[in-house]
């Protein structure tokens, strides 16, 4: 295997007395779509969200590109652009219009031109089919709408990786397909990304490999197909049995 | 009795520079106050004690005692030892500041920490560092739910800085003192005082209201 994308050793957290996650190793290759499943509690957002460091490890090391995410705080920065993040919540700027949402970090942490910043957004928007609501506001949208947008948002940095966490969580039933579809283009452009879902159907459908995790670690991974089909934990059949 | 018209009008010129001083005084104060109260509210988020604590006690020293001992300290004691003389105006507009700041600095801090955690964390997310996630994603949110609480604050020191008559600034309170101090009057110049500040509290509170209606 050539060199990971992002590689995770030893990473450890614990909230009090509570241990999230306990020492878990990772190892993600470019282009790799990696879905973690697991029960809620089991630590697997808290797993992604320290990915880009929006919440600090107590223990282990996390390379981006073989860059240490923990070493320095001008390289946190650096690497954050490289990483993109879709909320469950969507987490869109409410006081700026869509375009603004998009264009924004473009702007000021990238210092593109605003011209050129607003013609990649209306590409993206394009992409994630909302080219129309360049000049609304967040709160008018639909929540799939508002996650699409969430999306290009995101991807405006052109990151090399892409984090979603439980990107389908907060939506109605209805929504859930567009967001889902956005995703699939992306994975199929080869994207790399780590997705907390709850959406089976969907890991074993766009997941390239699939990590089972309880009680802050990884009980289990494998291929979709052997993962779903054939688990070969106790725990794993146990979860996967609820689910379905 | 009637009520004397002719008193007003006699001190007409004096009660309108007053007016003046009053607004000149409130004025500066809220604006030194607002920015002065910016630093102190971030001062009292840190998460370093050696610039929490000081600024914790900053503040539960205004808010704990009383504005006119304040003005007191800050006339008798504070100003001349810095200029080496006393000045009642300079004295007036660093108390008000002063007080004001401990005020303004619970609404910037209160302002600020209701913005969901989760706007801070896209922004990071996006590769913000932390003075443009607070210039660009939360302060622009949290300003508008201040300004309530602003205009409230504003409005109190409109109305506390007619307590700097009591170390001789020439305001409106002032001059009403004095002339109740000539004709032994007291409707006249007292009911004339409440109706200028009354007309200067309502006239910012329509401000603010217009403010905050356009900031939607």
């Amino acid at each position: 295997m050539a060199e990971p994308i992002i590689k995770v050793r030893g990473l450890s957290k614990s909230f009090g007395s509570n241990v999230v996650l306990g020492g878990i190793d990772l190892d993600v290759a470019r282009q790799e779509v990696v879905v973690v499943i697991g029960p809620s509690g089991s630590g697997k957002s808290t797993l992604l969200r320290c990915l880009n460091l929006l919440e600090h490890p107590d223990g282990g090391d996390i390379e981006i590109e073989g860059q240490s995410l923990l070493e320095s705080k001008s390289k946190l920065y650096e690497i954050r652009t490289e990483v993109g993040m879709v909320f469950q919540r969507f987490n869109l700027f409410p006081h700026m219009s869509v375009l603004d949402n998009i264009t924004l970090a473009p702007i000021r942490v990238r210092k593109r031109p605003k011209d050129k910043a607003e013609s990649i957004a209306r590409e993206l928007l394009r992409k994630v089919g909302l080219e129309e609501k360049a000049d609304a506001r967040p709160d008018s949208l639909s929540g799939g709408q508002a996650q699409r947008v969430a999306i290009a948002r995101a991807l405006a940095m052109e990151p090399k990786i892409m984090l979603f966490d439980e990107p389908t969580s907060a939506l109605d039933p209805e929504m859930v397909g567009e967001v889902l579809a956005v995703m699939k283009e992306l994975a199929a452009e080869g994207m790399t990304m780590v997705i907390v879902t709850h959406e089976m159907g969907f890991a074993r459908e766009v997941g390239d490999r699939v990590l089972f995790m309880e009680q802050g670690g990884i009980v289990e991974e494998g291929a979709p197909q052997e993962l779903f089909e054939s688990p070969k934990q106790e725990r794993t059949r146990l979860f996967l049995s609820k689910v379905r | 009795m009637g009520f004397r018209f002719d008193i007003i009008w006699d001190y007409a010129p004096l009660i309108l520079r007053g007016t003046g001083i009053t607004v000149g005084i409130s004025l500066a104060s809220i604006v030194l106050g607002a920015i002065l109260g910016l630093g102190i509210g971030f001062g009292k988020m840190s998460r370093y004690a050696l610039i929490s604590w000081p600024v914790s006690a900053y503040i539960n020293f205004f808010r704990g005692t009383p504005l006119l001992v304040q003005i007191m300290i800050v006339h008798f004691g504070l100003i001349p030892a810095i200029l080496g003389q006393s000045n009642a105006i300079v004295a007036a507009v660093v108390a008000l500041s002063l007080n004001s700041a401990a005020y303004t600095a619970e609404i910037y801090r209160a302002g600020i920490q209701s913005i969901d955690a989760g706007q801070r964390e896209a922004a990071q997310s996006l590769g913000m560092r932390p003075w443009q996630v607070m210039r660009h994603v939360i302060l622009p949110q949290a300003v508008k739910r201040m300004i309530p609480a602003f205009g409230n604050e504003f409005i109190v020191l409109v109305k506390d800085s007619s307590l700097v008559a009591y170390i001789a600034v020439p305001e409106i309170m002032y001059w009403s003192n004095a002339i109740k101090g000539q004709y032994y009057k007291v409707w006249e110049p007292y009911l004339t005082a409440a109706a200028i500040y009354f007309v200067l509290t309502y006239s910012l509170s329509k401000l603010l209201q217009y403010v905050e209606r356009r900031m939607k």
